[in-house]
């Protein structure tokens, strides 16, 4: 049997081929024309990406004499009139212009017709009407940055006066624009200095090349400017220089400069602070610095003491994320980040924490209060971005040490605290963050994600009470929101699975059953919200907890002892499908561990053969597609793990689900089936061969009974109707995995001499010939009762390793093809033209 | 201007506004917080409340038994509960024109004011607060008066024997003008008093001001007051709400430019999020009846319950409580669900827009006509054969102390299967329970205040910016129990004028302008002259005419001609002497310039000194003072009068005459 595939050539795209350059005069004509307009800039922009790639797989000199359609739409462009030119295609030509000079020899061969500097140079597009428009400059400065590759194009930037264009545009209107200009800047800088001998940097500024000469002079200019967005506009483009360039040449470069950023610091207040920040950063990281010593600690330490709290924040986390950075500096950063929590502290009179890091007055502190006290956002923005700072560095290696855990914990409990009105400080202070905090979703939020991440690495459990009291309250609170309520389930979550305990104690330690017996309570009432997505988040946090914690015996009895089982049961039937989903995964869980006795003597008499009937009733009528993958979800689980159900009678278990999701239009619901084929016949026929030729062999386990048996079995239950349909599924991932374990079976059976090979008998055949049909999309009519010898002949004969690559392609690489791109454009101008024709 | 303040309690107001000759009272709210202090009376006879041992003094002096009932370890007055009412000693309350209600909670004193103390002024009030607030009344009346009571108690009440009572007895305030409720004839003859009014109507009183009533948000008809004249306004803003629930939504633009904001009636439960509590009521409802716990919200027959109706329609299935009962018990639950359906014009414009539909603007219609939702008038009759559990019961009073729900507190009180809910926030839930414990049942608390909280206060007063706030000393200071919640109270500039009960205040405030018209002919004949650029200047000769508050300028009469005797002289008529007028003066003597004149002048001594209100010139040799200030310029010389009158015509030159 063979099946049809479409041939495409592995490198199709990379060549010309003839059939492309065929069309190519027609595209060029079209282009030119400024009565016909293109359509959209996606088509232009998937032309530019071809010739990006025709050119970088080969000679744009011979592209451009083998096709001189191409010169002349550039020329063409050139001589309509300026008002003519669509910005599009103008914008189009200045970047296919580009991608073609990216070559030394082609560059030279435009270069003669002068149609670069008509292109690029300042008599063309830059003095036209269309430059107003933002694509044109965009595509001007696209196709510089692909023409400055070599020493040519460097030069033609540094005489055609584009640097001085490139100047202006770093504060075009348009941020793309101006982004681009920045960079081209850099790119220019960065390949005028490759151009220099690659031997040690002269420090002295006039030896620096023509085109780099200009740049850095321009960005001295600016620095010393008293206009902020000059200021922004040269540190931007020396932060992306720092980097991405990590020659030597920096070095100097930053030894030249370093006095005029310097000097921004005095200032007040410091212009473009924020990309002050970034460019400090942007040098601490470049290796080039990590032995030297340029000054660049001591501009940081001074930057960090006058920025406002809020500013100082990002460049504190930056600093104590560089490796290198002094033990000094980084102590100083840390104070300065941990700041406004030990004000909170301080203000709600909590213990000071460790002696240390708030015994000294900080610098800074006052200002910190400042702005914590000063209105509500600022507090809040500040509080925010701590809590997110704190949280990013918890987890790195080189956080710093002694990490104060104990602060932080007490710090995002008393924040918590506030959010929920319940911290009662008797400083006035304390009373107005209070006010400014009360009832704050957005500091609870990040409160609980930090607090969240903080049960890593809790050596101390005495804290566990205060934490655990904290998430209680929030969890209780009716005036939590559905986020709040999100994220507390999930700190609780991480804080009951990921706290230690005391090492003389069993089970869970001492907190968590008196936790978990004040959390059931409410766990209930919010499963009975009103609002669904509280419903689920408590399901999920059930299923969770109980996925880790379902064998113990403390947990079991308070699990049992309340009502959330009955609860989850009732929520199978939620309006909600999200919740109905979560109520499936929570149920199955809840069963693989045997807990769902309450349930079963409370009004569910049929008990767990209940919830068997139960989820297959929501497999088949559910009219939503995530309870049902949630049902084949689970029941993959339960065979997988043995489940008592399903081993009761494994064989009517996976026929009946089979049955039901073989008709399902969730494709994922059919995937999911597969699954549970996989695992059915992992654990009929024994796992699948490692692919890996190096993988530890496991030694083989010998299927339960002998294969023939098996494969009989398997026809009767309609397995293999059920994957060879899938194998045409119109969804290709349904369609691989059904691949995948046709393949693991062609694999297993492989050994199986024992069968008489069936030739081609009529049955046979008429196997394939309903293969065929299901293939061709007629997937009517039945297989029909197999036997295994036919099954066995049918794998044999399908290529499915061909098809198996042929799935693994993109589904949409035949429309991908160049020659598709080039019809598609010139047929999009011909049905306009048509819509023209209508319209007269 | 002033604010005679007559009730203390901040969501209950009664206060009264003395504006340009009217007199106003503002709201007339009943405390009846009083009446926790009475043993509930029970619609069935309960052996329980019948037995409580009788109150004795520490030395066991029992001669209060009779009347104070001790219930684990509170008392109780044993007595028909009796109502705080607002002060009448503070000013004659027959003097008041007017009653201005803002809602249905606030005109429950209305019958002891207009039927007790010779009001005989006009009471104005929306159409659905006058049909609610009658059903407020009724119930309350109806609940009281179906469980007559022999006894009623006055011993305590004696000040020498209520100092030997402990608390909460000992502290009640006022406790000799506590009334007992009134009755229906009182009720019909006070809202007889009532005339209708609609939002932005403007009500002319007496010609001095004008009053318009705003919409509030806060409860079906609720509104909000303007009282003003032509140069001053006052803003009267009672319960409001900015939250969308069934009302039409609250206008804040009118409220702008007061000189004067009066603001009452925020909520009372300010950490209280609606909304959340609105989740916790449902969840809490849910897990008591899947238990098989029946549910028991004290409610009042109107407001919150049409939207608690309304998220339970929404719920109830989700929930799968389709199959357990609502049950509203209220002798005016009829009426009352029935007229929420009526007053589509007074809705939020969600629920007017159902109306074209036409559908009924609340879902409750469709719990009753899907029989989820049933209602009766009390417990006796067809609730008893109807009466199906675990179920779900909404009933009055919220005081826990008259009303239906007495009943059912007996009733459920004893199983922990069953659950109250308290959503109105009037009462302390912990003091309405105090004589029904030892309780078994849960408690949940939600209360729903739907009304401004201090963060929406804030806002609403940057926006309308008025000169002065009034409110209740309540607001400015946070609530006692969460002393260092410094955002719990009002905070603007300037900072509010507080009040408390029988204080009264001064309004910052003066009159400064009245409107007068002239008389066309007269305005005719006035000759104004330009002093500087747009501003023109005019003398005029006329009698000002003042009736009804309002001020008309006519021409001056004729000079008398002999009359021929046939026409009768009339009073007004008469001529007022008119002298010879001296020319006006205009302009501001700049001082440098009159020194240089004084010079040329031959004066050559002048020295200037500035004071506080202007400069003097001094003229040493002459011994002559010259006194410049604002309004004023005074020649002190001795008795030479040539020279007076030559410095005279000096100052003279500098201004302008007309």
């Amino acid at each position: 049997m063979r099946f049809s595939h479409v041939s495409c050539a592995e490198n199709c795209g990379l060549i010309m081929d003839p059939e492309c350059s065929r069309l190519l005069p027609a595209l060029c004509a079209v282009l030119a024309d400024p009565s016909q307009a293109v359509a959209d800039d996606t088509c232009l922009e998937k032309l530019l990406d071809w010739f990006k790639t025709v050119t970088e797989a080969g000679s744009s000199l011979l592209l451009l004499q083998e096709n001189p359609c191409l010169v002349d739409l550039l020329s063409h462009v050139l001589d309509l009139k300026p008002q003519d030119v669509s910005p599009r295609v103008l914008s189009f030509s200045l970047c296919l212009a580009g991608t073609f000079a990216a070559q030394e020899d082609c560059f030279e061969y435009l270069q003669q017709g002068q149609l670069l500097l008509g292109l690029f140079g300042e008599a063309g597009p830059l003095s036209w009407a269309a430059w107003s428009v933002p694509t044109v400059r965009s595509g001007w400065i696209r196709g510089l940055r692909s023409l400055a590759r070599h020493p040519s194009g460097l030069h033609f930037l540094g005489d055609s006066g584009a640097l001085d264009a490139l100047f202006s545009l770093q504060g075009d209107s348009s941020l793309f624009v101006a982004s681009a200009a920045s960079q081209l800047l850099v790119h220019v800088l960065a390949l005028s200095m490759q151009g220099k001998a690659a031997g040690s940097p002269s420090p002295q500024g006039s030896a620096w090349p023509t085109c780099a000469q200009k740049i850095v002079d321009h960005v001295e200019a600016c620095l010393c400017s008293t206009a902020a967005p000059q200021v922004t506009q040269a540190l931007n483009v020396l932060t992306t220089t720092f980097g991405r360039c990590h020659s030597p040449w920096t070095e100097v470069l930053w030894g030249q400069l370093s006095p005029l950023v310097a000097h921004l610091l005095e200032s007040d207040p410091i212009p473009a602070a924020h990309s002050l920040v970034d460019l400090l950063l942007s040098v601490a990281r470049s290796p080039v610095f990590a032995s030297a010593d340029c000054g660049l600690w001591e501009t940081m330490a001074r930057m960090l003491s006058c920025l406002s709290p809020t500013q100082a924040g990002p460049l504190a986390l930056g600093t104590l994320k560089v490796q290198h950075c002094p033990q000094a500096l980084k102590s100083q950063a840390f104070k300065i980040l941990l700041q406004p929590l030990v004000c909170i502290l301080r203000a709600t009179a909590q213990a000071p924490g460790p002696p240390g890091l708030l015994d000294e007055t900080t610098e800074g502190g006052s200002m910190t209060v400042d702005t914590l006290l000063s209105s509500k956002s600022a507090c809040v923005g500040l509080l925010c971005q701590t809590l997110a700072h704190l949280e990013e560095l918890q987890p790195l290696p080189q956080r710093p040490l002694p990490w104060p855990q104990t602060l932080l914990v007490e710090a995002a409990v008393i924040v918590l605290q506030l959010c929920d009105g319940l911290a009662a400080p008797s400083s006035s202070e304390g009373g107005r963050l209070c006010g400014a905090l009360a009832g704050c979703v957005r500091v609870q939020r990040a409160a609980l994600d930090f607090l969240g991440t903080l049960s890593q690495g809790t050596s101390s459990w005495e804290l566990m009470p205060q934490v655990f009291a904290v998430l209680l309250e929030t969890l209780e609170s009716p005036a939590s929101s559905p986020t709040v309520l999100k994220k507390a389930f999930q700190a609780t979550l991480r804080w009951l699975l990921d706290s230690p305990s005391p090492p003389t104690c069993l089970n869970l330690g001492p907190h968590a059953p008196l936790f978990l017996k004040e959390l059931f309570p409410v766990l209930q009432k919010r499963l009975c919200s009103p609002c669904w997505e509280v419903r689920d988040s408590a399901l999920e946090f059930l299923t969770h907890l109980t996925a880790c914690w379902g064998g113990e015996a403390d947990f079991r009895e308070v699990l049992l002892a309340s009502e959330v089982p009955k609860l989850t049961w009732q929520l199978l039937r939620d309006p909600e499908s999200y919740v109905r989903a979560s109520a499936v995964t929570a149920m199955g869980q809840l069963s693989s561990q045997g807990l769902q006795a309450a349930s079963e003597s409370s009004g569910h008499p049929e008990g767990q053969q209940g919830l068997v009937g139960e989820l297959l009733h929501i497999l088949s009528v559910d009219s939503e597609g995530f309870p049902r993958r949630a049902v084949a979800r689970v029941f993959t689980e339960w065979l997988r793990d043995s489940h008592a159900d399903v081993t009761r009678d494994t064989q009517w278990f996976v026929a009946t689900v089979l049955q039901m999701v073989s008709r399902d239009l969730d494709w994922e619901v059919r995937a999911q089936g597969l699954e549970l084929v996989q695992v059915f016949l992992a654990q009929t026929l024994g796992q699948p061969n490692p692919n890996c030729p190096y993988a530890v062999t496991l030694p083989k386990v010998t299927p339960p009974s002998p294969l023939p048996e098996v494969l009989r079995t398997l026809c009767q239950l309609h397995i293999f109707d059920f994957v060879f349909r899938a194998l045409f599924d119109c969804d290709r991932p349904v369609a691989q995995k059904a691949c995948d374990l046709l393949l693991f079976l062609k694999d297993k059976t492989a050994p199986c001499r024992g069968l008489q090979e069936p030739g081609d008998s009529s049955d046979v055949t008429s196997v394939e010939a309903t293969l065929q049909r299901w293939q061709a999309g007629e997937q009517g009519e039945p297989l029909g009762n197999l036997e295994p010898e036919e099954v066995l002949a049918a794998l044999r004969s399908m290529d499915l390793k061909g098809l198996q690559s042929r799935l693994a392609e993109s589904s949409d690489h035949v429309e991908k093809s160049p020659q598709s791109l080039l019809q598609d454009v010139l047929a999009t101008v011909a049905v306009l033209e048509e819509n023209v024709a209508d319209c007269y | 201007m002033k604010l005679y303040c007559l009730s203390g309690h901040p969501t209950l107001p009664c206060n009264i506004l003395k504006f340009k000759s009217t007199t106003i009272m503002l709201d007339c709210g009943l405390d009846m917080t009083s009446t926790l202090n009475f043993l509930p009376l029970p619609l069935v006879q309960s052996p329980r409340l019948c037995n409580l041992p009788g109150w004795s003094l520490k030395d066991g002096n029992a001669f209060l038994d009779k009347e104070l009932k001790e219930c684990s370890g509170h008392v109780f007055v044993d007595s028909v509960p009796e109502f705080c009412l607002p002060e009448t000693e503070l000013i004659d309350l027959s003097t008041v024109d007017v009653i201005l209600i803002s809602n249905y909670h606030c005109m429950m004193a209305l019958p002891y004011i207009t039927e007790h103390t010779g009001f005989t002024g006009t009471v104005y009030a929306t159409e659905p607060t006058v049909q609610i607030g009658r059903l407020l009344m009724e119930e309350l009346v109806n609940f009281i008066e179906r469980v007559p009571k022999a006894q009623s108690a006055s011993l305590w009440k004696n000040k020498d024997i209520q100092r030997l009572l402990p608390s909460p007895l000992k502290d009640a305030v006022e406790v000799s003008t506590w009334r007992r409720c009134y009755t229906m004839q009182e009720v019909n003859s006070a809202l007889s008093k009532i005339q209708l009014v609609g939002y932005s109507q403007k009500i002319e009183l007496f010609g001095a001001v004008q009053v318009t009533p705003l919409s509030s948000g806060y409860a079906l008809g609720s509104s909000n007051w303007i009282i003003q004249s032509h140069y001053e306004k006052v803003s009267y803003v009672s319960g409001s709400s900015l939250l969308t629930t069934h009302p039409q939504p609250m206008d804040q633009a009118s409220l702008k430019n007061s000189d004067v904001l009066v603001l009452t009636g925020l909520t009372q439960i300010p950490t209280a999020n609606p909304d959340g509590m609105v989740g916790e009521f449902c969840s809490n409802l849910a897990l008591t009846v899947r238990n098989g716990g029946n549910v028991l919200v004290p409610c009042y027959p109107s407001g919150v319950i049409y939207d608690l109706l309304e998220c339970l329609y929404q719920y109830i299935d989700s929930a799968g409580l389709s199959s357990i009962p609502f049950y509203f018990i209220s002798p005016v639950a009829n009426s009352s669900l029935e007229f929420s359906q009526i007053f589509a014009e007074w809705l939020c414009h969600n629920k007017q827009s159902k109306v074209y539909l036409p559908e009924p603007p609340f879902p409750h219609a469709e719990l009753i006509q899907t029989n989820k939702l049933k209602h009766y008038p009390s417990i006796h009759g067809d609730f008893s054969n109807d009466f199906r559990q675990p179920c779900v019961v909404f009933t009055g009073h919220p005081s826990l102390r008259f009303g239906d729900v007495v009943h059912f507190m007996e009733l459920w009180g004893k199983s922990s299967l069953n659950t109250v809910i308290f959503t109105e926030p009037d009462f302390s839930y912990l003091e309405a329970l105090a004589p029904y414990q030892p309780l078994a049942m849960k408690c949940i608390y939600c209360p729903i205040d739907t009304r401004l909280n201090f963060i929406q206060v804030s806002k609403l007063l940057k926006e309308v910016q008025p000169l002065h706030v009034v409110c209740p000393e309540q607001y400015t200071q946070p609530p006692p129990a969460q002393s260092h919640r410094m955002d719990l109270m009002i905070d603007c500039q300037p900072p509010p004028m507080s009040y408390r009960r029988a204080e009264v205040l001064a309004l910052p405030f003066k009159r400064r302008y009245e409107k007068i018209e002239i008389m066309p002919e007269l305005a005719d004949s006035l000759v104004p002259m330009e002093i500087k650029p747009g501003i023109s200047l005019a003398t005029v000769s006329a009698v000002l005419h003042t009736k009804d508050n309002k001020h008309v300028l006519q021409p001056p009469p004729r000079p008398a001609q002999p009359t021929s005797g046939k026409k009768r002289k009339r009073v007004s008529d008469d001529v007022p002497d008119c002298k010879v007028l001296k020319p006006l003066l205009s302009g501001s003597i700049p001082v440098e310039q009159f020194v240089q004149t004084l010079e040329k002048h031959g004066f050559s001594d002048v020295k200037v000194e500035d004071t506080a209100k202007g400069h003097i010139v001094l003229l040493q040799e002459a011994e002559t003072l010259i006194q410049i200030e604002e309004d004023s310029t005074h020649i002190i010389c001795d008795s030479d009068e040539m020279l007076r009158v030559r410095l005279r015509d000096l100052v003279l030159k500098f201004l302008q005459k007309f």
